[in-house]
């Protein structure tokens, strides 16, 4: 079945409410439950339900944060475990979990979904902790820490010459400055180009402002199918297609330069349906990517099509705020945070895992649950 | 309450499983215990011959099972790079290195690893480097048996 027949089954549903902390660099006063617990009653109370109103709850977050198995479970205690309910958990980002969610919500049973996720990641070591999801036999025995596997990203894209460091500058600078308007986000500050260009590297060709900061945050969103959608919203976020693809897990079997499994996600959440898969071709009101590193973006842009038009990040995106197994699902409720306040009309989030965007899903969203109009229809 | 009131228990993480690295992934191990590296023969999506390093049981791409195993260069081409100036814990070189992805000569893929390159300066995409390869004796089968690569004129 080609992806468009099995897109033209597709349930129609849409985010209805969401809610997320304000990005920290550390939360030393509370604990995973009780950072959820706000998070959780708002994002019920703006649409007036109560847990016993979703049919299903789906989470993400990783166990190695803590650095205990099964921690995941202990987070349910911000949704409250009684009486039983169906409920699944993801070891990756929430915007999976999303996924899982609105897999199952396909399936008609449900109306109804609560999806979370939450990651303090102040506490522990990253560098270490993302070693760990790499190769165990060639690569993570050397320890490479995430920001050297990003730079050997970047300096691949360099070498294209399809962008220099002064792009991811900009990339960074402009982030920045848009997060400013974001009241959650974590970095938030004017500067030029040229004066961010004056930091040091990292890992060269990566330099301080081209790294996304370590933060604690978390994040929940609920999914309403149809009619439920409507009852529960003026304006949902219409999910018109989703889907997520990955790529060989050896870096040195990949073109780090671009992101071919941004490009088939994006056929199959339908992106290019409507506008052609021609560069440039997408025109979107907004695109919230999750690039942790600034070089990132403009690979993701290509793989997208998107137009110079569209506004990316508006929210600051991840170079603003990125708490692990948060930043994707906060794309997803950043970009339908924009359809549901009547801004925007059409809207691509985007989130990945994995070093130098491995995976990718990308998440297309609309006022309309048949999506734009097909040019030319 | 005083400290030594305080009840303590050792609490150990530990992962209590052998894993076997298989025919192709072993293979390639002892391959770097005898100073050797191998690659395995492969088809990319078109159907042109590849040889995969450092090598899997099935294509990265095409998910095919891959074939026979061959000997490759220790020598090879930088497909990109980039510089640590701060070593953190447990990485393969303690003064300030490159890493880099490496295609070595009669491989189509490249592999991570490090090259002892002395400044940021002397590093570029293109250019070639060669194995220096820790002494037999403390050889064990693991990636680290190659102690780094260097710049290729410097080790001729």
């Amino acid at each position: 079945m080609s992806a468009a027949a099995g897109r033209a089954t597709v349930r129609p549903v849409a985010v209805v409410s969401a809610a997320q902390t304000k990005s920290v660099r550390r939360e030393d006063h509370r604990n995973e439950v009780e950072m959820l617990m706000p998070v959780v009653t708002d994002v019920f109370a703006n649409i007036g339900v109560t847990k016993a109103d979703m049919g299903f709850v789906c989470s993400g977050s990783t166990d190695y944060l803590v650095g205990a198995p099964f921690s995941f479970v202990m987070a349910l205690d911000a949704v409250g475990v009684w009486p039983p309910m169906r409920e699944s958990h993801v070891e990756m980002d929430g915007a999976w979990a999303l996924y899982e969610a609105w897999t199952l919500l396909q399936e008609g049973e449900i109306d109804t979904a609560l999806v979370y996720s939450f990651g303090r990641s102040s506490p522990s070591q990253l560098d270490r902790i993302l070693a760990l999801q790499l190769d165990p036999y060639y690569m993570a025995p050397m320890w490479p820490d995430p920001v050297a596997l990003a730079a050997l990203q970047a300096q691949a894209l360099i070498d294209t010459g399809k962008a220099t460091e002064k792009d991811f500058a900009a990339v960074a600078a402009r982030s920045r400055r848009d997060a400013l308007r974001n009241p959650n986000a974590q970095v938030a500050k004017d500067q030029s180009p040229d004066d961010l260009l004056r930091d040091d590297y990292v890992v060269a060709p990566l330099r301080r402002h081209a790294l996304p900061p370590i933060t604690d945050g978390v994040v929940a969103v609920v999914l309403a199918a149809e009619d439920r959608a409507r009852d529960l919203c003026e304006r949902p976020a219409w999910i018109t297609g989703i889907d997520h693809r990955i790529e060989a897990h050896a870096l040195g079997a990949r073109d780090l330069a671009q992101s071919p499994s941004t490009r088939l996600a994006a056929q199959g959440a339908g992106v290019f349906d409507a506008s052609g898969d021609a560069p440039g071709a997408v025109h979107v009101d907004v695109a919230e990517l999750h690039a942790p590193f600034a070089p990132q973006e403009l690979i993701l842009r290509e793989a997208l099509g998107l137009a110079d038009s569209v506004a990316v990040n508006p929210s600051g995106g991840a170079l603003a705020a990125n708490a692990l197994m948060v930043a994707g699902l906060l794309r997803i409720v950043e970009a339908a945070s924009r359809i549901m306040d009547g801004s925007a009309r059409s809207a691509i989030a985007h989130a990945t895992s994995g070093p130098c965007l491995q995976q990718n899903l990308v998440c297309a969203l609309a006022a309309e649950p048949s999506g734009p109009a097909r040019k030319g229809a | 309450m005083a400290d030594s009131e305080v009840l303590r228990a050792p609490h150990v993480l530990e992962y209590p499983y052998v894993r076997s690295v298989g025919p192709v992934i072993g293979a390639f191990l002892t391959g770097l215990r005898d100073g050797r590296i191998l690659g395995a023969q492969s088809r990319d999506a078109q159907g042109k011959a590849t040889v995969i390093v450092p090598p899997t049981e099935y294509d990265p791409v095409t998910s095919a099972d891959v074939g026979a195993l061959v000997e490759v260069g220790q020598s090879g081409v930088v497909t990109t790079w980039s510089w640590a100036p701060e070593p953190k814990k447990d990485q393969p070189l303690d003064r300030p290195f490159a890493w880099v992805l490496v295609r070595l000569d009669g491989a189509t893929t490249a592999m991570l690893h490090v090259v002892d390159a002395g400044s940021l300066d002397a590093m570029s995409s293109g250019m070639r480097v060669t194995a220096r390869w820790r002494p037999a004796a403390e050889r064990v089968g693991r990636v680290q048996d190659i102690e780094c690569f260097v710049p290729e004129a410097a080790n001729p």
